[in-house]
């Protein structure tokens, strides 16, 4: 463990104390003069062609101030803007149910949701598919014109010679899978605010994790330059992905606004967010594994269906991170992948938690624990043989620098006492085990560019004090604490000497966005290095007035002196201020890109390339009722690798969120579509998620661990916790009971059914 | 036609035109001005809108704002005691209950009921005092947590009373 003044401290976040006196603001709380209210009508069918919309009964409704539809923003968007499919408002035709129409701007609310009504939309019903394997079969079925047979993108790749590997190896499994249509289910519904100055100028208020990505949206949408908009990020309550693309709540907005003259909000009941979705995809998945008879992996084959739903979305990346999923976090020398993103007439998948890895983890380490039993070794044995090490280059050219997973299985195996109990246990208990992993950010942006990712200002005055902006934006997992403790760290001065800008495209420098567990090593690079910039400045003349070169000193706590030999001292805020007195204002930027790495000539390698990796393993023990077939999940014992915790009580918090959403996903969680495309449960009533009662016991452990590449050793912690989630539990499940489930979720009935084949058998 | 209602919020009366089908949540926020009162649903199954009426918790998003006249309504603005945070507050704070933050004014209104009624509740005391608020974040080890560490704070706790 390394010397730290500030990281490594469980610090409360910044905004806890406002945030629990119901003071902070987040996006539907805010008011601005003259603001009126933007409502959504959505499309009762699943598949069908606009044939008209008629309105002028809503324009006559005393209030209504505008309405507009598909054709008033005609222009294509997507978060992968190579592939544009969806638009503010549907344009032709609807491809879901819960699909915008028309949006109407009123005084309130009651009679913005009046003029829907009014609103008459003549359709003409075409045929509509749910689910993606009959998607690809039905020709009478054309979602998007462009996509044949409803694929919306096939990618293929082979390293190493899988099929010799295949033929040699002692032994191959090759199973089934199928996961679960799920929500994120974060507790504030999108909303956005949207208003156009006198001059033209476009400020949006929104609960977004991506203020550039949606900064690029409008621009394009709205036909104007990016230079005349601002998007700001007020608090946010929660998003997982789910606001990780633009939600056409702030485009809907800000035509609104834009037609009105008025400030316009947007905010979605909770059926608009499941309307919205871009939840976890579900996948058909077919794996097979081929090891030797010491357990050595030899290869993978892995074919995957993913169900996109109606638009694009973040599909093509997910599609290919369950591609570069299987490549870590053990070694496997030899992989091929066929994975297949279909549209289907549901509402649109997309980025969610771990996106993209927790779908094949769920398959590949249920694999590997029946393997393990095959060979007549413990599961663990066989994980720990194949685990990577820190320097590891998968056959994908993914480079890991860093890696402590082989000491997160050991401590979480020895921390639960698994290997005494795995297959010890009596019926209806049960214990089981998995490892996971993510990255620590991306390679590359979605369109072309060669711009820092990151980036950050610190600026020093004796008025304002020590203010860092950074386009980072917390969405509630914390970076607005976070980063801060980064610069206190490097400037040697307290965490909470330091304000704090974020989440906004004017005010702060340039930031790709909340996603990919990108911001704490990313900005946290640019923060560093915009704080060893003030430093480099500051001590050139702390250095005169303390008799010291400057490349002796050192700031702690606030005070800045020689680190060879004691003497004189000078506070930092009083260098400060002989700073600016000599050489004027005192600022600095730092900037963060990650390495290019990728490999040429492979479709879709780009992906899953990461400048670092995270690393988690998890022993979970379940109670299965036999005669209920209800599953409680006793005890999650975790062991994760974040490299060096910035703020461990942060970190246990992203843990204990994440363990918690994944036994939801295992268990119970799923989007029920009725035949004919109209979701049965969109409520936070029928689509339940995990309650205060629901938990398991957790005990989580962050390992020992530095990564030298990351800003104060850290990497992520928010997305690689969630991935041994499920396996865990059906590992947990199947020692319980003998029994190996396929598909998710795992509820009473699929339980019971199997033990009643069991019993017949 | 809207009525004249008068409800008792924090202590504080406000006169209200409301109409009859106005729910106390809309009426807490967008009429009063108390923001801090979350909706996450509106249709009474998260619990981000709670607020206590006459001390028990009440989803305001069901909750139609002309029946709560004549009742002493809290909402979380009315929790801390000016700069000082109440303790159930506090210990959010310190134990790292708080994430997205979204959930947290219903979860302490919820807490609040809870130990008024049970200053020292078992830790599966808490959890069904808090099963109607749900949170997305946290895994609600740390909310659980929190609530324990405001009951001692409050005094609650057994041994607390012997001392
Ligand atoms: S907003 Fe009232 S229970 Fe969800
Ligand atoms: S802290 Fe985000 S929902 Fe509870």
């Amino acid at each position: 463990m390394k010397d730290f003044a500030v990281v490594g401290k469980s610090l409360p976040r910044v905004d806890a104390p406002a945030k629990v006196r119901g003071e902070a603001l987040y996006t539907d709380d805010l008011l601005l003069p003259h603001m009126v209210y933007g409502k959504i009508k959505r499309s009762p069918h699943a598949h069908a062609v606009i044939k008209k919309i008629r309105y002028d009964k809503a324009l006559e409704l005393p209030g209504v101030l505008a309405v507009i539809t598909g054709d008033d923003a005609p222009q294509a968007y997507g978060i992968v803007p190579q592939a544009p499919t969806e638009y503010a408002l549907a344009v032709g035709k609807v491809r879901y149910a819960g699909e915008g129409v028309a949006a109407v701007a009123a005084v309130d609310e009651e009679t913005a949701e009046e003029a829907l009504e009014r609103i008459e939309v003549e359709y003409e019903v075409l045929p509509a598919v749910f689910d993606p394997v009959e998607a690809l079969e039905r020709q009478d079925v054309v979602i998007h014109a462009k996509a044949k047979n409803n694929m919306m993108y096939e990618g293929k790749q082979e390293f190493g010679d899988v099929d010799k590997a295949m033929a040699e190896a002692d032994f191959v499994l090759e199973r089934s899978f199928k996961t679960s249509y799920v929500n994120h289910a974060f507790l504030e519904p999108h909303s956005a605010l949207a208003h156009f100055e006198a001059n033209g100028f476009l400020t949006v208020y929104s609960s977004t994790q991506i203020p550039h990505y949606l900064h690029r949206t409008l621009s394009l949408v709205l036909d104007l330059p990016m230079n005349k908009i601002r998007v700001s990020v007020p608090m946010v309550g929660g998003g997982f992905g789910g606001k990780g693309e633009v939600a056409s709540s702030e485009l809907c907005a800000a035509l609104l606004a834009q037609r009105t003259g008025h400030p316009v909000k947007v905010t979605y009941e909770r059926s608009e967010v499941f309307a919205q979705h871009k939840g976890r995809h579900p996948c058909v998945m077919t794996m097979k594994i081929g090891v030797s008879q010491d357990g050595t992996i030899q290869a993978i084959d892995f074919d995957n269906i993913l169900d996109g739903g109606a638009y694009g979305g973040w599909g093509i990346v997910v599609l290919f991170y369950t591609a570069a999923m299987i490549h870590l976090p053990y070694q496997v020398p030899n992989a091929r992948f066929r994975g297949r993103r279909v549209y289907t007439n549901k509402p649109t998948t997309g980025a969610m938690r771990g996106l993209g890895g927790v779908q094949p983890r769920f398959a590949m380490e249920s694999m590997l624990e029946d393997i393990a039993k095959e060979l007549g070794m413990s599961p663990y044995d066989l994980r720990l043989k194949n685990a990577v090490e820190s320097g590891y280059t998968t056959k994908s050219n993914v480079y890991v620098p860093h890696s402590e997973f082989k000491k997160c299985l050991q401590t979480a195996v020895e921390r639960s006492g698994y290997r005494e109990k795995q297959g010890k246990l009596p019926l209806g208990k049960g214990i089981g085990l998995a490892g996971g992993y993510y990255i620590s950010g991306t390679a590359y942006t979605l369109y072309m560019s060669y711009k820092p990712h990151s980036s950050a200002l610190i600026r020093v005055d004796t008025e304002g004090g020590i203010i860092l902006y950074t386009g980072a934006t917390d969405i509630g997992q914390g970076s607005n604490t976070v980063l801060p403790m980064i610069a206190a760290e490097e400037l040697g001065v307290r965490a909470d000497d330091i304000h704090i800008v974020s989440g906004d495209t004017q005010l702060t420098p340039f930031d790709l966005g909340s996603f990919a567990s990108r911001v704490t090593y990313g900005a946290g690079q640019a923060v560093r290095m915009a704080a060893q910039g003030i430093n480099k400045q500051l001590y050139e003349v702390a250095a005169v007035e303390l008799g010291v070169r400057a490349d002796q000193l050192i700031c702690r706590e606030g005070k800045i002196y020689s680190q060879y030999e004691p003497g004189p001292v000078l506070d930092f805020m009083a260098a400060v201020a002989k700073y600016i007195d000599a050489k004027g204002p005192l600022s600095a930027m730092g900037h963060y890109s990650p390495p290019r790495k990728g490999m040429k000539g492979v479709q879709g390698a780009n992906i899953g390339q990461s400048p670092t990796f995270g690393f988690s393993a998890q022993v979970t023990e379940v109670d299965v009722d036999l005669e209920t077939g209800k599953v409680k999940v006793l005890k999650v014992t975790e062991a994760g690798d974040c490299g060096q915790p910035i703020n461990p009580m942060s970190v246990e918090g992203q843990v204990e969120g994440s363990i918690v959403m994944g036994m939801g996903q295992a268990l119970f969680e799923e989007i029920k579509v009725s035949p004919d495309g109209r979701l049965l449960n969109a409520s936070l009533h029928d689509y339940k998620i995990p309650t205060a009662v629901d938990i398991p016991e957790i005990d989580s452990t962050i390992v020992d661990s530095y990564d030298p590449t990351a800003p104060f050793g850290a990497k992520e912690s928010g997305e690689g916790p969630i991935q041994p989630v499920i396996p865990a539990i059906a590992n947990a499940i199947c020692d319980a009971i003998g029994v190996r489930f396929l598909e998710l979720p795992i509820t009473p009935e699929k339980i019971l059914q199997a033990l009643k084949e069991k019993k017949e058998r | 036609m809207k009525k004249l209602i008068t409800l008792n919020i924090n202590g504080q009366d406000f006169d209200l035109a409301v109409s009859p089908r106005d729910l106390l949540v809309d009426v807490i926020r967008k009429k009063v001005g108390l923001t801090g009162t979350k909706k996450g649903c509106g249709q009474g199954d998260c619990g981000a809108c709670t607020v206590l009426m006459d001390g028990h918790p009440v989803l305001s998003c069901i909750t139609l704002a002309v029946a709560s006249q004549g009742k002493k309504i809290q909402t979380i603005e009315g929790l801390s005691e000016g700069e000082k945070l109440h303790p159930i507050q506090e210990s959010f704070v310190e134990q790292g209950a708080v994430q997205c933050g979204y959930c947290t004014p219903g979860m302490i209104l919820s807490a609040k009921a809870l130990l008024d009624r049970n200053p020292d509740p078992s830790e599966e005391e808490i959890k069904q005092g808090i099963a109607g608020n749900l949170c997305r974040c946290t895994g609600y080890k740390k909310i659980v947590k929190a609530i324990s560490a405001a009951a001692e704070k409050l005094g609650g706790k057994e041994e607390e009373r012997v001392r």
